[in-house]
Formats: structure tokens, sequence, C-alpha cells
């Protein structure tokens, strides 16, 4: 009898771990950022490494985002954003360029007034071969280009986190949450360095160029 | 064959039963048979939905009928539970019936699905590259570009404009052309009755005709990948004027990311890692 | 235990040696490799260290286990050991030995734990599917959850019935001690059990996201969790392959005199058939799976269409096996059916010949139809009317299944015990697989039914509602004969009752949810399908609440209440139950012979005969 219950309760344990670790992941899968619901507008304010280097992730030479939480960055691809509302992005981008396989997909979309502004200059399109990701949440209609930072450019970032004076490029732009909703985002460009198509890996995992935008 | 017979019950059981669920299948739940009639290629799978349900009926009906029939009489007395059955060990005659109905409803069934599948040009389905079955007059040819994780337009007659949303004129044959541009994925416009795979580097044709205004569903239907589940969207079908308004719309909106398009082409090969690093 | 055979060849040995390999193969795949190589250090996985490493490590376990000792002895001039077979005790059950009714105990344990992990896996997808939108699991989770699922059940399932069944009671069946090639027999279960250890550690490597299919390209940029469904399925494929032929050899070579094939138990004939598909398909997945593995490690591109290959290749090669490999599943299913229902109608099988015909009928028709699964696929778009053609023609021959079972009902003495349940709902649930394949089959039916819940639903109808009812079946007909001890009857059809009811009221449902839409392995759904699958979610729930109940009955039937159970309960007069429950250890003091009838009921004809021609050595 005593066997018979240990016997549950081992089978028990490993069957709640096995579940806990499929609910967790092995991918970091941090809480969203702070943005307070019922606001009008909000700041999201990303970086783009091309390594996440070996303090943040378990895949060091793995590309990846990283969002400023409070002033610091951090491994979070699950964003938090109010409903209705005008978010402001600022994607700083350290990463070289990939160039994408659909080069449609260079042009903003669902963006306010159609067009970004990289580096101080105003557009709605770059070149698809100087792209080094997107930000793109296809079921809000958004998607907007990164523009990559110049191969020959000096003092490049090798992994995150990178700081402002390293090489980059600064993207920014404005977009409207529709209504509430859990939306997925991912990068368009194949800048998974290796994995065919440029798809696997990192593009394939959530918690580098993926993850979702929770609007509440 | 007598009602006194358990073969002359089984029978009547039988065609009691189809008389009584032939009618229902026929009249109430085959036009209702998804995927509805929004289209010619959806009107005929929902023909052909109905031609099966008819003919599966009648065997349908004959085993629940055996199977109940068995279970309620052909049962060991209480006590007597290891006395032995006859030694029946077959009949000719049923047996060569069977084989006889099995066979004729199995070739009636190929025969009539491939005469179907001719009639209309595909009935939706992906057709390959160069499909047998066409439809006759003019078509409005339209790409369908599967990449991870989204579909892209192409309207080729429309100076190859690219669009991300799917929007079909009402009463035109539209030939699809499904390609990737790298894993392989499936276009599946449900209520279009449209289902092409798309493989990286291959065209497949598939030919439809959308009969009513409104919304329909677009899933993809071969797992691809992280986002497979993401992959979904909701095209329209409008009457011309609509579309023209629309597509010259699209024209002006995308103009910008043009100059940088390939020429439309039936399937893309581009660069196979991109640049990364 | 003392030191010594601690040190000898036992599983602690086994598993330490395994590890040990593992780890060899992983460091040698990096000297190999090496960080020199940029292309490996870019992506940060090396598949090829982990391909080593899963490998050196089945050897290593093997070589634990003393599958090596054998041939050393031989090469060395040494007289062959025979000790695997003289090992007593239950410890045998946890080592290698050549024991046929230990292997089949083995199998049905092993088997049953990792259904079992299946079958979690399935509660845990229906869990995700109870919302449209939210997600439990991340969507890599809920990939490898459905890859998981889906990959252990058919590869495990595909040894279901052949591995603890025929491996136990095939050799009796046919008057023989034990099998032709009694280590490759222990071998099958052993690579079985390393197959399913391999597929489970491939959540530590990040999963792999394509299920059990595992279409390239998709797979060629997977993850490297793909390279444990690639070890997984090759091994399973491999013993699949040795099963297949060990099995026909046994039948071709070990049958006791008077054994004719006409006189062949109709459970060996399914035997044999599912064993001619095991052999031939197996290899074409073995290779399908190297191919892909040198995709993935030494970048061929078979399967890459830039690099000169074609996505069709694969899944052209992946369903000239999965076509038989369905029908390896559904075969001996049949085979159990058709032995189980003489017992308990009391008859002989109706159409002998023609189930005989219908089976291996199957057994060449399975090999005509696998374009079906690529019909909108777009290639050879102008032969889907043959491949439509073939698809239905194997109705034929599934058709004289059902009416042989059908007559052999025919004024029956029917006793309803669980088995005879569990038989009766194989028909009906085969029914509703058969009759929604044809939808399948139907090329414009199949444009809207592909690809969706529709055809998963078809096949859970004929691989769960057909393979796992009879494999069930199997288990109450037969397993107190294996253990001599009985299964509780009230559970039991509580068991039944509660997992008939609730398998049709989850794929019930998901075969009209299908049809209205929903595609598979996707984690969202249109918000109208959601009241649909919140149904079939429940109801999968009580489904999987009725596998504990067989679990609990089992369990407490065979190892706490242990209700000796005579020779013969259920009256049988096949061979298997004129014999002593459990089987003793050579079966059968005397070869026996056997008579022109294998199931002699309603006739005066006795049952086989055991004991008449003295026995001869079997080595």
């Amino acid at each position: 009898m005593v066997g018979t219950v240990l016997g549950v309760l081992v089978v028990a344990v490993l069957a709640g771990t096995y579940i806990t670790f499929l609910t967790n992941g092995p991918t970091p899968y941090r809480p969203p950022s702070a943005v307070a619901a019922g606001r009008k507008s909000a700041n999201l304010t990303l970086q783009t490494v091309a390594a996440i280097g070996p303090k943040l992730a378990p895949n060091e030479n793995w590309v990846s985002f990283l969002v400023r939480e409070n002033g610091t960055w951090h491994r979070s691809t699950v964003w938090t954003l109010p409903a209705h509302a005008l978010v402001h992005v600022t994607v700083y981008q350290f990463d070289g360029k990939s160039g994408l396989r659909n080069p449609f997909l260079a042009q903003a979309r669902g963006v306010v007034g159609g067009t970004f502004v990289v580096d101080g200059k105003t557009t709605s399109t770059i070149n698809p071969d100087d792209a080094s990701h997107t930000f793109a949440i296809p079921a809000l209609g958004v998607i907007v280009p990164l523009l990559g930072v110049d191969d020959n450019a000096k003092n490049q970032c090798d992994f995150a986190p990178c700081s402002m004076s390293n090489a980059h490029t600064t993207i920014t732009f404005t977009f409207r949450t529709g209504k509430k909703g859990h939306y997925r985002w991912q990068c368009f460009v194949p800048c998974a360095a290796g994995f065919l198509y440029g798809f696997g890996g990192p593009m394939q995992t959530i918690g580098y160029m993926d993850g979702f935008v929770n609007v509440v | 064959m007598s009602l006194r017979s358990h073969s002359g019950r089984i029978a009547a059981l039988t065609i009691a039963g189809t008389a009584i669920v032939l009618p229902l299948v026929i009249f109430v739940l085959g036009p209702n048979m998804p995927p509805g009639k929004h289209t010619t290629g959806a009107a005929s799978q929902v023909t052909d939905n109905t031609v099966l349900l008819v003919v599966m009926t009648p065997f349908t009906v004959f085993i629940l009928a055996y199977l109940g029939y068995a279970l309620a009489t052909f049962r060991a007395a209480p006590g007597e539970e290891l006395r032995d059955g006859p030694p029946i060990r077959g009949h000719m005659p049923s047996q060569i019936a069977w084989l006889a109905l099995t066979s004729a409803a199995v070739l009636f069934l190929a025969i009539f699905g491939t005469a179907e599948l001719f009639a209309s040009n595909g009935a939706g389905g992906g057709s390959g590259p160069k499909p047998i079955a066409k439809p006759s007059g003019a078509v409005l040819p339209i790409q369908v570009i599967g990449q991870q994780w989204e579909f892209t337009f192409r309207y080729p007659t429309y100076g190859g404009v690219e669009t991300a949303q799917l929007v079909l004129p009402v009463n035109r044959e539209i030939e699809f052309h499904v390609t990737s541009l790298d894993a392989i994925h499936s276009f599946w416009a449900y209520e279009l009755g449209v289902k092409a795979d798309a493989n990286p580097g291959v065209d497949n044709i598939a030919f439809v005709k959308a009969t009513k205004t409104g919304n329909f569903q677009i899933r993809c239907a071969e797992l691809c990948g992280l986002w497979h589940g993401y992959m979904y969207d909701t095209g329209k079908v409008v009457d011309d004027s609509q579309f023209a308004t629309w597509i010259a719309g699209e024209r002006r909106q995308f103009a910008p990311i043009k100059k940088y398009l390939p020429a439309y082409s039936l399937t893309y090969q581009p660069d196979p890692q991109g640049r990364a690093g | 235990m003392s030191l010594r055979r601690l040190l000898g060849y036992n599983l602690v040995s086994a598993v330490v040696l395994g590890i040990v390999g593992y780890y060899v193969g992983w460091w040698l795949g990096h000297q190999i490799t090496g960080p020199s190589i940029a292309y490996f250090s870019d992506t940060g996985q090396n598949d090829i260290a982990l391909f080593l490493a899963y490998i050196v490590g089945v050897v290593g376990f093997l070589f634990g286990l003393g599958f090596m000792s054998y041939p050393i002895q031989r090469l060395l001039g040494k007289p062959p050991s025979l000790r695997e077979k003289e090992t007593a005790g239950p410890g045998r059950y946890f080592t290698l030995c050549t024991d046929h009714k230990v292997v089949g105990m083995q199998y049905l344990i092993g088997i049953g734990f990792f259904i079992f992990v299946g079958g979690l896996n399935a509660m845990l997808i229906r869990f995700e599917l109870l919302s449209p939108t939210r997600e439990t699991f991340n969507a890599n989770n809920y990939l490898t959850l459905v890859g998981l699922h889906g990959t252990m059940m058919m590869g495990m399932m595909t040894s279901g019935i052949l591995g603890p069944f025929a491996n136990y009671f095939l050799p009796i069946m046919i008057g023989a001690r034990r099998m032709a090639f009694p280590r490759i027999e222990a071998l099958t279960f052993w690579l079985l059990m390393l197959a399913g250890v391999i597929l489970m550690t491939t959540i530590g490597y990040g999963g792999f996201p394509t299920g059990w299919t595992g279409y390239a390209p998709l797979s060629d940029q997977a993850n490297m969790g793909m390279d444990s469904y690639i070890v997984f399925f090759a091994l399973v494929g491999i013993s699949m392959c040795l099963l297949g032929l060990n099995m026909l050899a046994t039948v071709i070579t070990m049958r006791a005199p008077g054994m004719s094939w006409g006189r062949l138990p109709i459970f060996v004939w399914g035997v044999v058939s599912t064993a001619v598909l095991m052999l031939l398909a197996a290899p074409v997945l073995i290779s399908t799976l190297f191919m892909l593995a040198l995709d993935r490690t030494a970048q061929t591109g078979f399967f890459n269409d830039q690099a000169g290959g074609s996505p069709y290749l694969y899944q052209n090669l992946f369903w000239i096996f999965g076509h038989p490999e369905v029908y390896i599943l559904a075969l001996p299913g049949m085979g159990i059916v058709l032995e189980i229902l003489p017992v308990f109608t009391r008859k002989p099988l109706w159409g002998y010949r023609l189930a005989v015909t219908g089976m291996l009928g199957i057994t060449l028709l399975s090999w005509l139809v696998w374009q079906h699964h690529l019909f909108v696929s777009g290639i050879n778009a102008d032969l889907r009317p043959f491949y439509m053609l073939s698809t239905e023609l194997i109705s034929l021959p599934t058709g004289f299944i059902f009416i042989c079972a059908l007559g052999t009902l025919w004024e029956g003495r029917i006793r309803l015990t669980v088995p005879m349940l569990f038989v009766l709902a194989w028909l009906f649930n085969f029914l509703i697989g058969g009759l929604s394949g044809v939808f399948l089959s139907d090329v414009p039916s199949d444009v809207t039914t592909h690809g969706s819940f529709f055809s998963m639903a078809h096949f859970h109808y004929t691989i769960m509602g057909g393979l796992l009812f009879s494999f069930f079946a199997a288990i109450y007909y037969w397993v107190p004969k294996m253990t001599g001890f009985a299964i509780n009857e009230r559970w039991g059809k509580i068991h039944f009752w509660s997992m008939f009811i609730a398998f049709n009221s989850t794929f019930g449902p998901l075969l009209v949810i299908g049809f209205l839409g929903m595609p598979r392995r996707s984690v969202t759904y249109a918000g109208y399908l959601h009241g649909g699958n919140t149904w079939v979610s429940i109801s999968a729930f009580v489904l999987g609440a009725s596998m504990l109940v067989f679990l609990g009955n089992f369990i407490w039937s065979q190892v706490f209440a242990r209700v000796p159970i005579g020779p013969n309960p259920w009256g049988s007069k096949s061979i298997e139950w004129q014999l002593p429950s459990p089987v003793p250890v050579h079966n059968f003091d005397r070869i026996p012979t056997f008579g022109p009838d294998p199931y002699p009921y309603g006739t005066d004809g006795p049952t086989p005969r055991i004991a008449t021609v003295p026995a001869r050595p079997t080595r």
C-alpha cells in the first residue's frame, strides 16, 4: 500500500514537473512591461542586437529584441499595451543588414501617416536589402522595416546589452492599437544566421525575434 | 424472405431505415453541407458531399441494423454460456453480393468523383502548375505568396501590385497561383472552397468563381512553424466597381515599394540566407 | 545485490554506459565540428554532436545490457551462452531476456507507459484549445506537444499489438517454443524503449515544430529538438523492421506439425500481413530520416528546392512509408477482432478465406494510395483520379473484414464480456472511421477536409477507435492468460462504457468542427468554433479519466487483488487457452499437432491436441 501511494506520488510529481516546464517554457517569458491600462498613449522602447550574449539567454549567439522597462534593458518579448491608444515606438537598431525575402515588406503599413522616421529622415520605404529586422504585428496590420547598421560602421556592438555609443540606427513611429486582444508580433527578415531560409532558431523561439502584444 | 426469418427482418429494418434517413440526407443535410455555396468550387464540393452521404447511407444503415439486431437476438442463453452456436463457415451468395455491392459503390464513387473533379476545374483544389481542366474564357490571375508567417497577394494584370489583403471581384473566374518563399504552407480560403499547398519553387494553380459577395476566412492549413496558428486573415468578395476602386487605392498606396519588387513570376528564388549575420 | 552482479550485464550498467556513451558522442561531435566552423557557432547548435550523442548512447546502453556478449563469445570461439534465457524471478523483466513471453510482458508495460505519456500530451493539447486565443503553453511548446503526442503514439503503437500480444501468443498459436530470432526479439523491445526516452528529451533541446510528419523544409530549419524526432523514428523504424522480419521468419519456419497456412488462426494472418508491411515500409522511413539528418548536418539539401532538392521528395517518401504505416496500425486490430469474435459467439470464424484475402488485399493496396495525402499539394495533379480510385478500392478488402465480423455474429451465442464489448465498439468506431475516410478519398470533398480537424478526427476513429479499442480488447482477453490473474470485470465495464461514450463524444464533434473550418495543429481558431471545442475538451478529459479507471483497475487486479484464474476462463477453444495460466517457460511439454479447424466451435472436433508428438529439442 505504501508502495502504491509512493508510486502515485512519484508519477504525479513527474507529470506536474513536465506540465510546469511546458507552461513556463525553457525561454524566459517575462511578465509584461508596466503600462497602465486605460491610458490613451504609451511609449515602447526597443533595441535589436546581433547576438544576445552569454548573460541574458541560453543561446548566446542568437539575435534578439530587448525592451526597456524603467530605464533598464530586459530580454522580454511579451509587451502589454493599452487598447485604442497611440503607441510611440522607438527602436535602437544595432544589428547589420540582412535583406528581406519578400521586398514588399520593406514598406511600412498600419502606422500613423504611413511613414516612419529613420535617423531623422521621414520615409515610408527603405531598400529591402538594407533591412535588418522588422517590427510587425500582422493582426493589427502593422509592419515597419528596421534599417540595418552599415557593414563598414565602426564600433559595432557584438552582443547585448549594447550602449548608445555603439553604431546604431534609430527608428521611431507611431501606431494605434485596436481592441483588446492577444496579438503575436514577429520579425520578417531572415535574420537567424545559419538556419535554413534564415528562419529557424531565434526566429521560431519566443523570447528572441517573436512574442506577444497583450492589448488590455 | 419473410419477416419471420432473421434475414428478412434485417432486410426490412435496412429498407425502412434507409427510407427514413435518405430523404433527410438529400433534402435536409445535403444542401447544408459545408463549405456552403459561395463559389462554384464550394458548390461542387457540397454536391460531392451529398452524393457520398447518399451512397453511404444504405451501407451504414445495414451495418447498424445488423449489429443492433444481432445484439438483441443472437445472445447466449443464461446458464448456457458455453453452448456452441451453429458451425457456419461462410455463405457464398452473401459474400458475392457484398463484394458486388461494395465494388459497385466504389466504382461509382471513383467515376463520379473524377467527373466532378474535371467538371468543376479541380473544385477549388490545388491542381499543380499545368491543370488539365481549365475554365473557358478569361480568368483573373491572382498570386498567393506564402511566407513565414503571412500570406501576401499579387495581381499581375494590375501592374503586378502586391497587397497584404485579398479582395476578389464577384462572378469572375479567378486563377490562384499559390507559391511559397520558404517552408510549405497551404492556402485555405474556407468559404471559397479553395485549398492549395504553397510549396517553395512550385506554382500551384486553383480555379474558383465566387458567386456571392461577402467575407471569407483565410487560414494556413499546413504546419509551417511557430506562428502557423496565427497565419489567418479575412478576405473579401466585392462587386466589380468596388474592386476597381480598391485595386486603384492599393496601387497608389504601394507605389513607393514597386521599384523594389521583383518582376512578377510564377515562382521566386529569394537569396537563400539573405545576408544574415 | 553482489558487486559482481552489479558490474555484469544489467539495466544499471546499461543506463550508466548509455549516459557515458551520450557524453562521449557529444564530446566527439564537438571535436569533429568544433568552434573552427563558424557555421555551427552561428546557429549555436551542433546537430552532429547531438546525433552522435544519441547514437553512441544507444550503442552504450545495448552493450551494457549484454547484446554484444553473444557475438563476442562467438568471435572468441567460446560456446554461446544461454544465460539470457535462464534468468528467473522478477529481475528478468528488467534485463535482456530472450523468453518471448517475458518480452511480451515487457512490451505491454513499456508501450503502455509511453501511451500514457502520449495521452497526457493529448490532454494538454485539449486544455490549450479550451480557448480560441489565450495561450497556456507558449506557441513553441504547443507545437512540441502536438508533435510529441502524434509521434509518440504513431511510433509506439506500431508495435502496440505485435509487441505485447504477437510476441507472447504467436509462437504458442503456431505451436512453437520460441521466436525464430529471440535476441532480435529482445532487441526490438529495448530499441523501442530507448527511442521513447530519446523522444522525451526533445523538450530539453527546444522541442520540434513539425508534428509527427516532420515535413521538410520545416524540419530542415527546426531547432535541435528535431534531431530527437529523427533518432526516435529511425530507432522505431529499425525496431519495426526487425520485429516484422522476426514475425515472418517465425511463422514461415516454426509452425508445428499440422499447422498449414490455411489453418493459421486469423490473428496470425493479421500479424503476417502487418509484418510484411513493417519489413518493407520501415526501411523507407529509415532512409528518409537519414536524408533528413544529412540535410540538417552536412547541408546536403535533398529537400531544399534552392539547393536542387525538392520538398515533394520528402512528402512522397514519408507517405510511401506513412500510408502502409497506418495499416500497420489497423491490421493487427482486425486480427484481434476476428480472433476474439468466435470465442464470444461460440461459432467458427465466418468466411476465413475472405478475411485472409481482405488482409492480404489491404497489404497490397496500401502501397498504391500514398499520394492521396498530397491531393492539394499540386504534385501529379493528373494522377489524382488514380489515387482516388485506389484509395476507395481499399474499402473492398476492409469490407471483407467487416462482413466476416458480421457473419460471425450470425446466429451466434453472444456473451457481452469486456473484451467482446471492445470488439463490438471496434466495429462501430471503424465504421465511422471508414465512412469519414471516403470524404478524404474523394478529391472535391478532400479540398475542404484535407489538413483540417476532420482528417484528424478520421484517423483517430481508425487508430484510436480501431487500434486502441482492439488493444484493450486484447488486454482484457489475454492478460489473464499472461499473468494468471483476472481483471475485475465490473470496473472493466465501467472503463469500457466511459471510454466508448467519451471517445465518440470527443471525436464525433471533431468531425463536424473540422468540416466547419478548423485547421490541424493550430493554436488559435475562429470564435464560432469555441463552443464545439469546449465540448470536445471536456469529453477528452472524461476520456482521459476513463484511462485512469483502467489503470487503477489493472494495477489493483494484477498487483493487489490477484484473483487466480483457471486455464480457460472464457471457454475458448484456441490453443493458448489449453495451457496453464500463466504459460510455463517452455510453452509445451511436447510440440502439439493441429487439426484442420482453427475454430472448432459447434463441431465435435477436438480442441488442438497437445502432447501427441515427442518434443524435439529446440536448439
